[in-house]
């Protein structure tokens, strides 16, 4: 074998050298880093937003953040583009909202209920979808969330275009207040976090990887042995119940579940959320979600015209920073991830 | 010839057939190997030789006929299932690094499919440059490095079958002398290997049998003692 060590000068000499001599161990020292700098951003304004911005309009924020988070787990991270993700959302927010108030669920149980509800629609969904690829896994899952739209309009229990209202915020634990709007806001901030703490524990996990191997060359990890399929169902699954977690959380704020939040413009809202901040970028979809709903409550004066400018906001995005917000951060700073 | 005599046949094809889409690709393939033997599929560009090797993997849309290894039918398998039953490695002539992971994280990724796999410090020392750039990610690495990264990828599964295509295309002499000397190591050791090669000079000292397609079927066969006596045939078979 001594001859493998003859190519060894050769390689190391030019092609494989990175550029301006940095190695990966430095590369991966300044991600590290600068996802620290991003950890403390974020946990300093999840603790101080509430004393300088409307608490709703945070609330709103970290319930659309989870939302992208859990949307860019699959089409950031797995490489499919779901079309259906707000019947995830908006069928989990009705879920959790009929437990709270017709039976009586207390906030955390109800929230679980709406959550597992969505796991389950996910495997409905996912079974069938996965079956097929790009556009036409996209029409499929735009499809069946169509379905789940109609189910909303039309089962008694969801108050068809009326939606659902009046759901109990309750008490938590049966101690804290959740009519308290700071109280409310430390709730979501943890359900956020939570569920940002998953999607972050999944993305780097050994099954994270296989994920993501499976997103950059799918007939080579099938080659490799593993089951595609099964693992491509499991991050739907995933994904779709941490939408659920999202849309759940969202109708306890809000005391409200409505039609907005299962119909297929909120599919569109949150790839654009993540596509803006940065698909496939760990911060990303939460930066999206800021800048949509920034821009929407900032231009709520102008009425339907607010989607005009997302819409313009979104083509420049597309045709000057095509990785997105945080995707071109990263690319400036130089490191694989942030 | 003792290494043709197949005391115990690991891959057995008979009267493959496969397809892409509507296009009929393979015609009626042929081949077997014994344990512990190496064989090559020669021919032209498009002849057929690399979707043998997918068919065995099942990667094509349809395929008919047999494939045995070890005894047991493979071609009603779902492509997941047959790396792992099989246990086959196959490094695909695109060499499929993952580009988001770097060098160790390639190498764990793959499941076992079997005992006896090569330790990652084994595979370091039988491919000292990919030790240098183990923290390396995928797309960092030169040519040499992703092939040689592709192959010891499937040493650590347990893998003892193993499909090769087209390791040496694109490489430097002194790399393609690298794996020549691997694959010679590889086959002492006891691996299966079926070998597609263009690179005819590569593939002649290290083969038991030497399996000629052409219009996906098998036209000749020629056993490692005869290559010399077979110069003619080959040079007419190979030539452009």
């Amino acid at each position: 074998m001594s001859d493998v060590t003859e190519t060894t000068a050769n390689s190391q000499s030019g092609i494989a050298e990175f550029e301006e001599g940095l190695g990966d161990p430095v590369l991966r020292r300044r991600a590290r880093i600068w996802q620290g700098i991003f950890w403390v951003a974020m946990l300093g304004f999840l603790a101080a937003a509430p004393f300088f911005l409307y608490p709703v309009f945070v609330m709103q924020l970290l319930c659309f953040a989870l939302f992208a988070a859990a949307f860019n787990l699959l089409i950031g991270f797995t490489g499919l583009l779901s079309f259906g993700h707000a019947a995830f959302f908006g069928g989990a927010a009705y879920i959790a909202g009929h437990v709270l108030k017709v039976w009586g669920f207390p906030p955390i149980l109800g929230i679980l209920t709406g959550t597992l509800f969505a796991a389950a629609l996910g495997w409905l969904v996912g079974s069938l979808a996965i079956r097929r690829q790009g556009i036409y896994f996209a029409m499929i899952t735009l499809a069946l969330a169509q379905i789940v739209y109609f189910f909303a309009l039309q089962m008694p229990f969801t108050g068809g275009e009326d939606g659902l209202q009046g759901i109990p915020r309750g008490h938590l634990l049966g101690i804290f207040n959740l009519n308290d709007p700071l109280a409310m806001y430390y709730f979501v901030a943890a359900v956020f976090l939570v569920g940002f703490l998953v999607i972050y524990r999944i993305i780097h996990s050994p099954f994270g990887q296989v994920l993501q191997a499976i997103r950059e060359n799918e007939p080579r990890a099938l080659s490799l042995g593993y089951n595609v399929d099964r693992f491509k169902l499991l991050a739907f699954v995933l994904s779709a119940a941490l939408a659920g977690l999202a849309g759940s959380t969202k109708a306890l704020v809000f005391q409200f579940a409505s039609l907005t939040d299962a119909h297929w413009q909120m599919s569109g809202e949150v790839i654009l959320m993540t596509l803006l901040g940065g698909m496939g970028t760990i911060f990303g979809p939460v930066v999206g979600a800021f800048i949509v709903v920034a821009l929407q409550h900032a231009l709520s004066g102008i009425g339907s015209w607010v989607q005009v400018v997302i819409g313009g906001t979104f083509i420049a995005c597309v045709l000057l920073f095509r990785r997105g917000v945080v995707g071109e951060l990263a690319r400036l700073l130089r490191i694989n991830s942030l | 010839m003792s290494s043709t005599t197949l005391t115990k046949p690991m891959l057995k094809i008979e009267n493959l057939h496969a397809w892409y889409g509507e296009s009929h690709v393979l015609h009626g393939i042929n081949l077997e190997l014994g344990e512990g033997q190496l064989i090559t599929l020669l021919g032209r560009n498009g002849a057929g030789r690399s979707t043998t090797l997918r068919s065995i993997m099942g990667m094509v849309d349809k395929r008919t006929g047999s494939i045995q290894i070890n005894g047991a039918e493979f071609i009603n398998k779902p492509a997941h299932r047959i790396t792992p039953e099989g246990r086959i490695g196959f490094c695909p002539e695109e060499r499929g690094i993952f580009s988001s992971l770097n060098v160790e994280e390639n190498l764990m990724l793959p499941p076992g499919v079997g005992d006896g796999g090569i330790s990652i410090e084994e595979l370091f020392e039988m491919f000292p440059n990919l030790a240098n750039v183990r923290k390396r990610m995928g797309t960092r690495l030169s040519g040499g490095e992703q092939q040689m990264l592709a192959i010891a990828r499937i040493l650590r599964t347990g893998a003892r079958l193993l499909l090769l295509d087209e390791i040496t295309e694109g490489l430097a002499p002194v790399i393609v002398k690298t794996l020549g000397r691997v694959i010679r190591d590889l086959k002492a050791r006891g691996y299966t290997i079926v070998l597609v090669e263009q690179n005819f000079r590569f593939a002649a000292p290290l083969a038991d049998r030497h399996y000629i397609i052409e219009h996906g079927e098998v036209i000749d066969t020629i056993e490692a003692a005869d290559v010399e006596a077979s110069m003619d045939r080959l040079n007419h078979y190979l030539s452009v």
